[in-house]
């Protein structure tokens, strides 16, 4: 069974159709590229997944549950980490800071224990610590630590992003447009982390990204999208000779 | 002997100036606790809660109307509490009956919101304590120590050392418990604090809630220092500036600018001209504003490039 279901989902915005009617499923252990022109309804699939958007139709299920009725604070403990194509931090703290807020979910002490800095709440912090860490290590993070984010350049804010999805611990981790603004190297560094996320720590990837070198390199499939409604699915050279693909990014034809 | 005369005037000048400045502590805690109630306020939902004074005028009717023995007659410390809940009901139960529902509106809108909720709460106090000056009881009333030649009251002391203990306690609820860095995080960025998990609605409820048993606490101490009317929320505009003195976004910063205006009005009451005591307030937040824009705990630093 796959990880996640989406079924003919839409969102309409008045008379926009965001997104209408896309199906699609990720298996467990996949990388999913949804790749497609500006406005295509790519990053909306993502906030209707994280449930920051109410779909006007459709179900999503993940892990062989219906989420399409939870709020957005109840998708991150199922198992589901993102980023954001706009980079969505805690300006105003750390780099550390941001990512140990990524193990808010796993924090299990009490207000008064919490005050009383009780032996149970140090042994979590230890924890919670050691879970950072790992992923400042991974994402090479380690001369920004006590950083604060708004003095961070771009791209490095965008990796610290990648690294509080990933201090969550997810089973799926959704990211978008990971690639955009980066370097040619930045974005090499991404592809590497994201075959390590799939192979190193057995994560699902779901992701939005332009930069087709990387799609190719990273995904086993790809599912591509224009004016909100699904052209095709396959691996990635199957949908880049797509006609109707082609057509959808050079303008050309009728094929929305 | 003249010499002996101008030492005993120095020193009465010395005494008055420190009864000046107890007396200015005081009111300056109760002007940083209401400042505290902006911040919080601020944190949450971004935007100003000018009914934020008129919270701290209900506190001291509630307490009032529960302890005060030709009401409910209640014995002073519970009913203290009892109105620090209630308040804290009625601080959540304005967030989620009317707040939440202009979520996403322009900051404008919670402005408006919240000075005609202010109108509402003072229509409510007048109504049913009416509006000639009523006295709360307390067990501290007229109890005053002499230290030197200095008169310090009780209500003085209280509210100086209560205004401290709440601080430190806000202070660490923001700093260590899950729920406070759950509050911390979605006051800095809402999107952010969803997708890690944090239920951002219920912490705004929350926030709303403490804010008005930190209202109530203010009012307390007020109503303990003299009478209370439904007009004292008026108080709040002054406590507005200390806020802004203080940064908006900030917890110490709100209680050093409440500091600062209620040391500064009494000492400018004494020895500046008359209208200038009721202007300081607001000279001071220019000052500031000129000075650091930011406030003296400005969040946002200006980046230096």
């Amino acid at each position: 069974m796959s990880l996640l279901a989406v079924e003919d989902l839409a969102i309409h915005f008045g008379g926009v159709k965001a997104v209408d009617g896309v199906s699609f499923e990720v298996e467990a252990g996949e990388v999913f590229a949804i790749i497609g022109p500006n406005g295509a309804g790519k990053s909306t699939i993502f906030n209707l997944i994280s449930r920051l958007y109410e779909p006007t139709r459709g179900r999503i299920h993940f892990d062989g549950a219906d989420i399409t009725a939870l709020k957005a604070h109840q998708i991150a403990p199922l198992g589901i980490a993102r980023t954001f194509q706009n980079i969505e931090l805690f300006d105003h703290s750390t780099v550390l800071d941001n990512l140990l807020m990524g193990r808010h979910i796993h924090r299990r002490t009490n207000f008064v224990q919490d005050i009383l800095f009780l032996p149970k709440v140090r042994r979590e912090e230890r924890e919670h610590r050691r879970r950072v860490e790992e992923v400042i290590a991974f994402l090479e993070l380690e001369h920004y630590r006590g950083k604060h984010i708004a003095g961070l350049p771009y791209g490095v804010r965008k990796v610290v992003e990648i690294g509080r999805a990933l201090a969550l611990g997810p089973k799926l981790i959704l990211l978008d447009e990971p690639a955009s603004g980066l370097s040619v190297e930045e974005s090499q560094d991404v592809a590497f982390w994201i075959e390590d996320m799939r192979r190193d720590m057995g994560l699902t990837v779901l992701m939005v990204e332009h930069d087709m070198g990387l799609v190719t390199q990273v995904s086993d499939r790809v599912l591509a999208v224009a004016n909100g409604r699904p052209l095709a699915l396959g691996t990635a050279a199957e949908v880049q000779a797509d006609p109707e693909v082609q057509a959808a990014y050079l303008g050309t034809g009728d094929a929305a | 002997m003249v010499r002996e005369a101008r030492g005993l005037v120095r020193a009465k000048n010395c005494m008055e100036i420190f009864q000046l400045l107890i007396g200015g502590l005081a009111n300056g805690c109760i002007y940083g606790l209401v400042a505290l109630g902006f911040v919080l306020i601020y944190k949450a939902s971004e935007g100003v809660n000018f009914a934020q004074g008129d919270m701290m005028m209900l506190g001291a009717f509630v307490a009032l109307g529960l302890g005060n023995s030709d009401q409910l007659g209640l014995p002073f410390g519970i009913a203290v509490i009892v109105a620090m809940v209630l308040m804290f009901g009625i601080g959540w139960g304005i967030e989620r009956v009317v707040v939440r529902r202009i979520f996403g509106q322009p900051q404008f809108a919670l402005v408006i919101l919240t000075i005609a909720l202010g109108f509402v709460l003072r229509f409510a106090a007048g109504s049913i304590w009416g509006y000639s000056p009523l006295v709360l009881e307390t067990p501290f009333a007229g109890m005053n120590f002499r230290v030197g030649g200095v008169v310090i009251g009780m209500a003085d002391i209280l509210a100086i050392v209560v205004t401290l203990i709440l601080t430190l306690g806000l202070w660490a609820f923001f700093a260590f418990t899950r729920i406070g860095l759950a509050a911390q995080a979605a006051s800095q960025n809402q999107m952010a604090a969803y997708i890690v998990g944090v239920p951002v609605m219920r912490i705004n409820a929350l926030i709303w809630g403490l804010s008005g048993t930190v209202a109530t606490v203010a009012g307390v101490l007020y109503a303990a220092k003299g009478a209370i009317d439904p007009n004292i929320g008026l108080l709040g505009i002054k406590a507005f500036a200390a806020a802004v003195i203080g940064g908006l976004g900030s917890l110490p910063g709100a209680l050093l600018g409440g500091l600062l205006i209620g040391v500064v009005e009494p000492i400018a009451a004494r020895y500046a001209p008359g209208e200038l005591a009721q202007m300081s307030p607001y000279i001071i937040m220019l000052i500031v504003l000129v000075t650091r824009p930011g406030g003296l705990f400005a969040q946002i630093q200006a980046k230096k490039v």
